[in-house]
C-alpha cells in the first residue's frame, strides 16, 4: 500500500507531484491511500515507496488540470483517488477526460461544479463588517465555506480590496491582508467577527426598499440564494417579515386605487378607445372596417358585453346600434332600465364574416378571438369597475369567466367575478331574432326582459 | 420640506428604481485594484448577485435614482408628475459616499444610476455623469457602473457618460409606439431610438478606435441594454418578440429586459391594476434565451405563438410549444445529429449539447448516458433516438403533450 500525506486539504501541487510519480510508475489506484496531514495510525501495514520506473512520463490535457484544480478543492474524502483513478486512465486514453458520460469523469465534474459554485456564492454573500484598528478600518469577514476554497478565493479579494485591510476568517483558516502581505491564521469562530457595523442598518433599508411587493417570488429567490447561507448575511433577516406584509401592501395599492378613482377616468377612457382603434392583436382586424369599442359613461354602475359588432354596427363604429340593438332597447325599456346609464361593449370588438355576394354574414368567433380581444374587455372593465356586468350570449359569458358556458345551465343566477362585481348570463337579443315561431318568440321576449330586470335591480342605488 | 437623511433618502429613492429589472454587472472588461490604487474589480465575464429578493431578482448594484422628481407624467411611472408619492434627492456626492460604504463591506458590484428628469434634460444628465466621474476620477473607482441616459441629453453629456459608464441604456418603455402615446404621451418613439443608434455608433466608433491605437478611451465595454413594460399595452407575446429581436439588430443591444408590469402606489387609472403577469414576463424571457443562444430566428419563436391570438402558451415553455408544433424533425439522433438539430431539443440545454457532443467521440450514446447529462430524461425521450432507444409514438399532439408537459401544480400562495 503506497501512502501519499498532502500537505493541506487545498494542495493541488502535493497531490500533483505525488499522483505523476505514482502513475508513471504503474501503481494501481486501488493501492493507494491518499491523506492529509498526518494520521495517528496506519491500519494497512507498512508504507511502501514509490516505484522507480523507466516509463516516459506522460502529458495530460489541460481540461483535466482545469478539472483537477477545481475538484481538489471539494470536501469529499474520496477526491485525491477518484482524480488518480482518472489520471492512470488518461495514460492509456489521453481525451478519455471528455468522455463526458463516463460515470466517474462525471463525478469530477460534479466536485467541480460545486466547487466554482462555493467559491462564487463565497465572493457573492461574503460580508465585511468595519472595525477601528490603529487609527485606521479594517474590514473582517466571518464566512464557512462548503469546500476548501479559501485560498483559491483569496486573490478574488485582492483584486478587489487591496488598497485596504482586511481579514476573512472562516472554521478551518483565516486569512489577513495587510495592504502588503498576504498572511494565514488558524480557523477561527463566529464570535471572533464583528458583530455588526452601522452601515449594515442603510444596508437593509435598501434590501427592504428595493424590493417589489407586487411579484413575490419565493421559489426563485431560495433556488439562487439558499437558506444556509443565510445565518451570515444580515438583510435576509428581513425576508420573513417582507414576505409577510406583501400581500397586504400590493391588495392595498390595487384597492386603494379602486377606491379613489381618479380624475382622469375619461381621459384614460379615450386613450383607451384610441389605442384600440388601431389594434391588430389578432387577424380580424384586416377585413373589418374598424374597431367598434364600448360607449357608455365611464362610471357606469351596470356594463353589458355582447357578441361582436354586425354589419351595420362595423359600418357605423358604434355598438348595438343594429336591428338586434334595436331589439335589445326595446327590452331595456320594459324592463325599466335606463341605457344611458349603462355601458355597450362586445366581447370582440371587429365584425367577423363571410362575404356571400354583395351581402356580409356574420360569422361566430372563435375562442382565439374571443381571448385575443379579452384584453381590452378587461381594460374597459378596469376602468368602470361596474358592479354588475351582463353577459349576453356564450361568447360574452366565454370572454367574461373564460370558460365555455351553457346558458341554459347558468342563466338567471348571480355569478361573482374575479376582479370583485357580479356576473349575470343571459341570452343574446340576436337569438330572439332568429326565432322562427312568433309565439315562442314573445315567451323568449318575456324571459330575457325579466333577465334584465333582475340583473338591473342587483345594482345599488339603480332605481328605476 | 424638511430635510431628510440619507437613509430615508435612500428608502424613497430605492423604491422608486425598483421598477427598472436590470441589474447586471456583467459583460464589461476584466479590471482590478491589486496595484492598492482604488478600490474594486469587474471580472470580464461573469456578474455577481450579491442577494435576492423576495421578488426572486438580483441585487447586484446600487440601483437607485438620483432624484424621483419629474417632469413628465408618464402613466406608468410612480415617479411622474401627477402621483403623490414622496419626493427626494441625493446630491452627487451622498451618492458616491453610499456606492463606496456598500461597496467595501462586499454588498454590491457597483452602481445603476438613473433619474427623473429635474429641469433640463441636460441638467439632470450632468448630474448623474458628475456622480459617475466622482466615483471614478476622486475614488479611483474600479467597479460597474450602469447609467441610464436621458434619450433628450446633449449628446456631448452621454459621451462623457459612455466614458466613465460600464453600460448605459436607455429603455424603450412600451412594446408598441400606440401603447407609448397612450402612457407616456411626452415621450417619443423617434427620440429613443436616435438615442439608441447614436450610442451604438459611439460604441462601435470607439472600439474601432482601440484596434488602432491601445490607449484610446473605452466607451460602455459592457453595452447597452434596454427594458420594456409587459402587460400595460395591447402588444400581444408575438409583438414583442418582434420588436425585441429588432431592437437587437438595429442597435446591437446586449439585453433586452421585459418587466411585468405591477400595480404601484398612487396609480393612474389608465392603467391594469393587476396582479403583474410573471409568467408571461419568464415565458419572454425564455424566447429571448432561444433567440440569443439557441438560433432561434425571430419568426420561429413567433410560430411558436397561437395564430391566432399571438400569445406564447403560458403551460409549457417556447421551445417545448415550438417542438409540438414541428414534429418532423424529431426524433433527433443523440449520436448523428449537428448542434443546431440538438439546440432545437426540449430540455437539452447548451451545456447538455456541448457535453453530448464530447461524449460521443468516445461512445455510442444510450439513453442512461444522455440520462447521466441531463436533467429530466422523461420529457426528452419522445424527441430523442439513442443506441438503444427509438420512441414509438410520436404521431399526434395530444398524446405527446401530456407526457411532456409540466405537471400542473397548486398555486403557491404568493406565486
Amino acid at each position: 500500500m503506497h501512502r501519499v500525506k498532502l500537505a493541506e486539504p487545498d494542495d493541488f501541487n502535493g497531490w500533483r507531484e505525488a499522483a505523476r510519480g505514482l502513475a508513471v510508475g504503474g501503481v494501481a489506484p486501488a493501492d493507494v491511500t491518499w491523506q492529509v496531514g498526518e494520521a495517528a495510525v496506519d491500519l494497512f501495514g507498512e508504507d511502501l515507496p514509490v516505484p522507480q520506473s523507466d516509463a516516459p512520463a506522460f502529458s495530460v490535457s489541460r481540461a483535466f488540470v482545469d478539472l483537477a484544480r477545481k475538484a481538489v478543492l471539494h470536501s469529499d474524502p474520496e477526491r485525491f483517488a477518484l482524480l488518480y483513478t482518472l489520471l492512470v486512465r488518461l495514460r492509456d486514453r489521453p481525451g478519455a477526460v471528455d468522455d463526458k458520460a463516463d460515470p466517474l469523469v462525471r463525478k469530477l465534474e460534479g466536485f467541480a461544479r460545486e466547487v466554482r459554485k462555493d467559491i462564487h456564492k463565497m465572493r457573492a454573500f461574503l460580508r465585511f463588517r468595519e472595525i477601528e484598528e490603529d487609527g485606521q478600518g479594517r474590514y473582517v469577514a466571518w464566512f464557512e465555506p462548503e469546500h476548501h476554497i479559501l485560498r483559491y478565493n483569496a486573490g478574488f479579494f485582492l483584486d478587489r480590496f487591496a488598497s485596504m485591510h482586511w481579514s476573512i476568517l472562516t472554521p478551518d483558516l483565516s486569512i489577513h491582508w495587510d495592504g502588503e502581505t498576504l498572511a494565514e491564521g488558524p480557523g477561527a469562530a463566529k464570535g471572533d467577527a464583528p458583530a455588526g457595523d452601522p452601515i449594515e442598518e442603510v444596508w437593509k433599508t435598501y434590501y427592504a426598499s428595493i424590493f417589489n411587493p407586487a411579484r413575490v417570488k419565493i421559489g426563485a429567490m431560495l433556488k439562487e440564494m439558499p437558506k444556509k447561507y443565510w445565518k451570515n448575511m444580515p438583510e435576509t433577516a428581513l425576508v420573513p417579515g417582507l414576505i409577510a406584509s406583501a400581500q397586504a401592501r400590493e391588495s392595498g395599492m390595487i384597492a386603494r386605487a379602486r377606491d379613489e378613482v381618479g380624475g382622469n377616468s375619461a381621459i384614460a377612457w379615450d386613450a383607451l378607445r384610441d389605442e384600440a382603434s388601431a389594434c391588430t392583436r389578432c387577424p380580424l382586424h384586416a377585413n373589418a372596417t374598424q374597431t367598434v369599442f364600448g360607449e357608455g359613461p365611464v362610471d357606469a354602475p351596470l356594463m353589458f358585453v355582447g357578441e361582436q359588432p354586425g354589419d351595420q354596427e362595423d359600418l357605423a363604429g358604434r355598438p348595438f346600434v343594429g336591428p338586434a340593438g334595436q331589439l335589445f332597447d326595446r327590452a331595456l325599456a320594459a324592463a325599466g332600465v335606463d341605457r344611458t346609464r349603462t355601458y355597450v361593449t362586445n366581447a370582440v370588438k371587429h365584425f367577423k364574416f363571410e362575404q356571400r355576394g354583395k351581402r356580409r354574414i356574420h360569422s361566430k368567433p372563435g375562442a382565439g378571438e374571443i381571448d385575443a380581444c379579452r384584453w381590452w374587455v378587461e381594460q374597459e372593465r378596469l376602468l368602470i369597475k361596474p358592479q354588475v356586468t351582463v353577459a349576453l350570449g356564450a361568447t360574452a359569458a366565454r370572454s367574461l369567466l373564460g370558460r365555455v358556458v351553457t346558458i341554459g345551465k347558468e342563466r338567471g343566477r348571480a355569478i361573482a367575478l374575479a376582479d370583485g362585481g357580479t356576473c349575470w348570463i343571459t341570452v343574446h337579443p340576436s337569438y330572439l331574432l332568429r326565432l322562427p315561431d312568433p309565439a315562442a318568440a314573445e315567451v323568449e321576449f318575456g324571459r330575457f326582459v325579466e333577465d334584465l330586470r333582475v340583473a338591473g335591480a342587483g345594482v345599488a342605488g339603480f332605481e328605476n | 420640506m424638511a430635510q431628510l437623511d440619507v437613509q430615508s433618502k435612500l428608502a424613497i429613492l430605492a423604491d422608486a428604481a425598483k421598477y427598472d429589472a436590470s441589474c447586471a454587472s456583467s459583460g464589461s472588461v476584466k479590471r482590478s485594484s491589486r496595484d492598492s490604487k482604488g478600490v474594486g474589480s469587474t471580472d470580464g465575464g461573469m456578474g455577481i448577485c450579491h442577494a435576492y429578493a423576495p421578488d426572486g431578482r438580483c441585487i447586484s448594484l446600487l440601483k437607485i435614482l438620483l432624484t424621483n422628481s419629474c417632469i413628465f407624467d408618464c402613466h406608468y411611472c410612480i415617479n411622474r408628475k401627477s402621483s403623490n408619492v414622496r419626493r427626494a434627492r441625493f446630491t452627487a456626492q451622498e451618492v458616491v459616499h453610499l456606492t463606496l460604504s456598500f461597496y467595501k463591506r462586499n454588498y454590491i458590484e457597483g452602481l445603476f444610476l438613473s433619474s427623473g428628469i429635474i429641469g433640463s434634460s441636460n441638467y439632470t444628465m450632468e448630474q448623474m455623469v458628475e456622480v459617475a466621474r466622482s466615483l471614478r476620477e476622486d475614488h479611483d473607482f474600479r467597479g460597474y457602473i450602469h447609467l441610464k441616459t436621458i434619450p433628450d441629453a446633449d449628446p456631448a453629456l452621454v459621451e462623457q457618460a459612455g466614458l466613465y459608464a460600464d453600460r448605459l441604456s436607455i429603455n424603450v418603455e412600451l412594446p408598441t409606439v400606440s401603447g407609448l402615446k397612450r402612457l407616456a404621451p411626452e415621450k417619443s418613439a423617434v427620440r429613443i431610438e436616435d438615442a439608441m443608434k447614436e450610442t451604438k455608433t459611439s460604441i462601435i466608433d470607439a472600439t474601432d478606435a482601440r484596434k488602432k491605437f491601445k490607449s484610446a478611451p473605452r466607451f460602455a465595454p459592457a453595452g447597452q441594454s434596454t427594458q420594456m413594460i409587459v402587460g400595460a399595452d395591447a402588444a400581444t407575446d408575438g409583438d414583442i418578440v418582434l420588436r425585441a429581436s429588432t431592437l437587437y439588430d438595429s442597435f446591437d443591444l446586449r439585453r433586452v429586459y421585459y418587466s411585468a408590469f405591477s400595480p404601484i402606489p398612487d396609480a393612474s387609472t389608465v392603467l391594469p391594476l393587476q396582479r403583474p403577469p410573471l409568467m408571461r414576463e419568464h415565458r419572454l424571457y425564455q424566447s429571448d434565451w432561444l433567440m440569443r443562444f439557441y438560433g432561434y430566428t425571430s419568426k420561429e419563436v413567433v410560430a411558436a405563438a397561437d395564430e391566432t391570438t399571438g400569445m406564447l402558451p403560458l403551460d409549457i415553455d417556447p421551445k417545448l410549444a415550438w417542438a409540438l408544433k414541428h414534429r418532423e424533425i424529431f426524433p433527433v439522433d443523440v449520436n448523428r445529429a449537428p448542434r443546431e438539430r440538438l439546440l432545437r431539443v426540449p430540455g437539452l440545454g447548451v451545456k447538455a449539447v456541448t457535453s453530448i457532443l464530447a461524449a460521443r467521440r468516445w461512445r455510442r450514446l444510450h439513453l442512461a448516458d444522455v440520462a447521466r447529462l441531463t436533467v429530466s430524461i422523461t420529457k426528452l425521450r419522445p424527441f430523442l433516438i439513442a443506441e438503444d432507444w427509438r420512441p414509438v409514438a410520436l404521431s399526434d399532439k395530444a398524446e405527446l403533450r401530456p407526457v411532456v408537459a409540466p405537471k400542473v401544480k397548486q398555486l403557491e400562495l404568493f406565486a
